[in-house]
């Protein structure tokens, strides 16, 4: 199946962070998790990632910055790339893309170090070495984060004594110090309360500015809050992707007004 | 691949369901008053009945009341459910549509009016079988835009719009025969004038039943037939 954004939002490949898979399929073993997916997602925006699960959306999301890789027998056919380039070019970097394409998790992982240790960690091991450096990018990036005024006082206190939706907008942080073009979010809210939800929606809207961010949500009511766009996915398809107003008001698919409106999934 | 039917349904999700189900329920009943008010309107009219068109007034609080109880319970259901998709645009619907029946009932108000100040004034032999027929039609009009809301039948609500031409037409010509009646002889000129009044208020009774099967179609289908949005 195949699905793009509507000809007014296609994605302008000279911008950076365009995502596109073209008949991207995806297997664990025997078990197929993606069918043909084609999507182009608009750079410089939020596209969420809705569906029951095991219908893929994460398999997609983690398909995106190759972090699948490291599960045993996996393969895919057609292809994924960024601004152009396949992620599977033989000759990428994997490191180098995942520097390019940060991602955060629904349960907050913070290492075991400093506020500022976490956020300078990355920066660091791509050789940026000069301190004054370092301290520019990790207050940068705390500010990006919206926790900066939060945390300003105790970057050399273990980032494990944060609240859990600081220790989320820390990993935000971590991720937006390696300068990414594309940020994937794996049910970042899902495990905190409204108000530090609101935070990340907050701060997603913020960072949309700049980046293109693919979140992955069980929270529908997140999902039309925080996004620009909509794919839902089912059984490794594709079943309709749109502008997130239409999805959730209109949705064209019989199976997408079924599953939003909780009528099956 | 079809969907499947969820086999964890909550309770929660039942507990919408039925509310959705009693917003329907508030919806039929306030259309059958709406169109009973009509109706006896009309008959009160025709038979020059005071007592029948009394009814009608008094009754008008009902329909009030009935509206402002489904704007209630379309309101909680939106705070408290965050509806979406074809649920959403039941409930929008279902407020417009109970402002629109509530607008009916208000019509058939001021066609009751009209007939008591008719019943008022000697008799006098105008026949204009139009306005019957209007009416009907009018009447009819409304039945079914009411059935094509609440069955989700974007076929029966086009139909509708479509039979709003031929009240307007009718309305067209009661104008010009109560004209002729009024040129020719004027002590027809205060009848006819009321007379003018009640097609009036039946061909604004079309035009909101048209409304709701534009509604109808939105609900049904997800598209705006409004002002000729479509397409």
């Amino acid at each position: 199946m195949t699905a793009v954004a509507p000809a007014a939002t296609r994605p302008d490949t000279n911008r950076v962070g365009t995502i596109e898979a073209r008949d991207f399929s995806f297997w664990y073993g025997k078990k197929q998790a993606l069918k043909q997916i084609s999507m182009a997602v608009p750079p410089a925006s939020v596209t969420a990632l809705i569906g029951p699960s095991g219908c893929g959306k994460s398999t997609f999301l983690r398909s995106i910055n190759r972090l699948n890789d490291l599960i045993p027998g996996i393969r895919h056919e057609g292809d994924l790339s960024l601004d152009g380039k396949s992620v599977y070019d033989a000759s990428l970097d994997v490191v180098a893309l995942r520097q390019r394409i940060g991602m955060v998790f629904q349960r907050w992982n913070p290492f075991p170090k400093s506020i500022y240790e976490n956020v300078a960690y990355g920066p660091r091991i791509n050789g940026v070495s000069d301190s004054d450096s370092v301290d520019d990018i990790v207050e940068r990036s705390l500010r990006r984060a919206a926790i900066w005024d939060e945390v300003k006082d105790r970057l050399r206190t273990s980032a494990l004594g944060l609240s859990g939706g600081q220790q989320q907008r820390v990993c935000i942080a971590r991720a937006l110090a390696n300068q990414p073009e594309v940020l994937l979010l794996d049910e970042p809210a899902s495990a905190l309360d409204p108000s530090s939800t609101q935070k990340i929606e907050e701060l997603v809207y913020e960072l949309k500015q700049e980046l293109t961010i693919i979140i992955v949500t069980h929270n529908l009511q997140q999902a039309a809050r925080a996004s620009d766009h909509t794919a839902f996915f089912y059984s490794g398809e594709l079943v309709e992707f749109g502008p997130t107003d239409q999805i959730f008001t209109r949705p064209r698919e019989e199976r997408t007004d079924a599953y939003i409106t909780g009528r099956f999934g | 691949m079809s969907p499947e039917t969820s086999t964890a349904t909550t309770a929660g999700f039942r507990h919408f369901h039925d509310q959705l189900s009693s917003l329907k329920e508030q919806l039929l009943g306030m259309s059958s008053k709406a169109e009973e008010r009509t109706d006896i309107a009309v008959d009160a009219l025709l038979t020059r009945d005071r007592d029948k068109a009394n009814l009608v007034i008094a009754g008008d609080a009902d329909l009030n009341r009935l509206e402002v109880e489904v704007e209630q319970a379309a309101v909680e259901l939106l705070a408290l459910q965050q509806p979406m998709a074809r649920d959403l645009r039941f409930i929008i619907g279902a407020i417009k549509v109970s402002n629109d029946l509530e607008r009916v009932g208000d019509h058939a108000v001021n066609i009751a009016e009209s007939a008591i100040r008719l019943a008022e004034k000697p008799k006098i032999n105008i026949r204009i079988p139009e306005i019957e027929v209007m009416a009907r039609r009018a009447r009819k009009m409304l039945s079914d835009s009411l059935d094509a809301f609440i069955r989700a039948d974007g076929a029966l609500g086009r139909k509708v719009c479509r039979d709003d031409d031929v009240v307007d037409s009718l309305h067209d010509s009661v104008f010009r025969v109560l004209l002729t009646h009024m040129m020719a002889d004027p002590k027809t000129i205060t009848p006819s004038l009321e007379l003018l009044l009640v097609g009036r208020n039946l061909e604004r009774i079309a035009d909101l039943a048209t409304n709701i099967g534009e509604d109808a179609v939105y609900l049904a289908e997800g598209k705006q037939i409004k002002h000729h949005q479509e397409g």
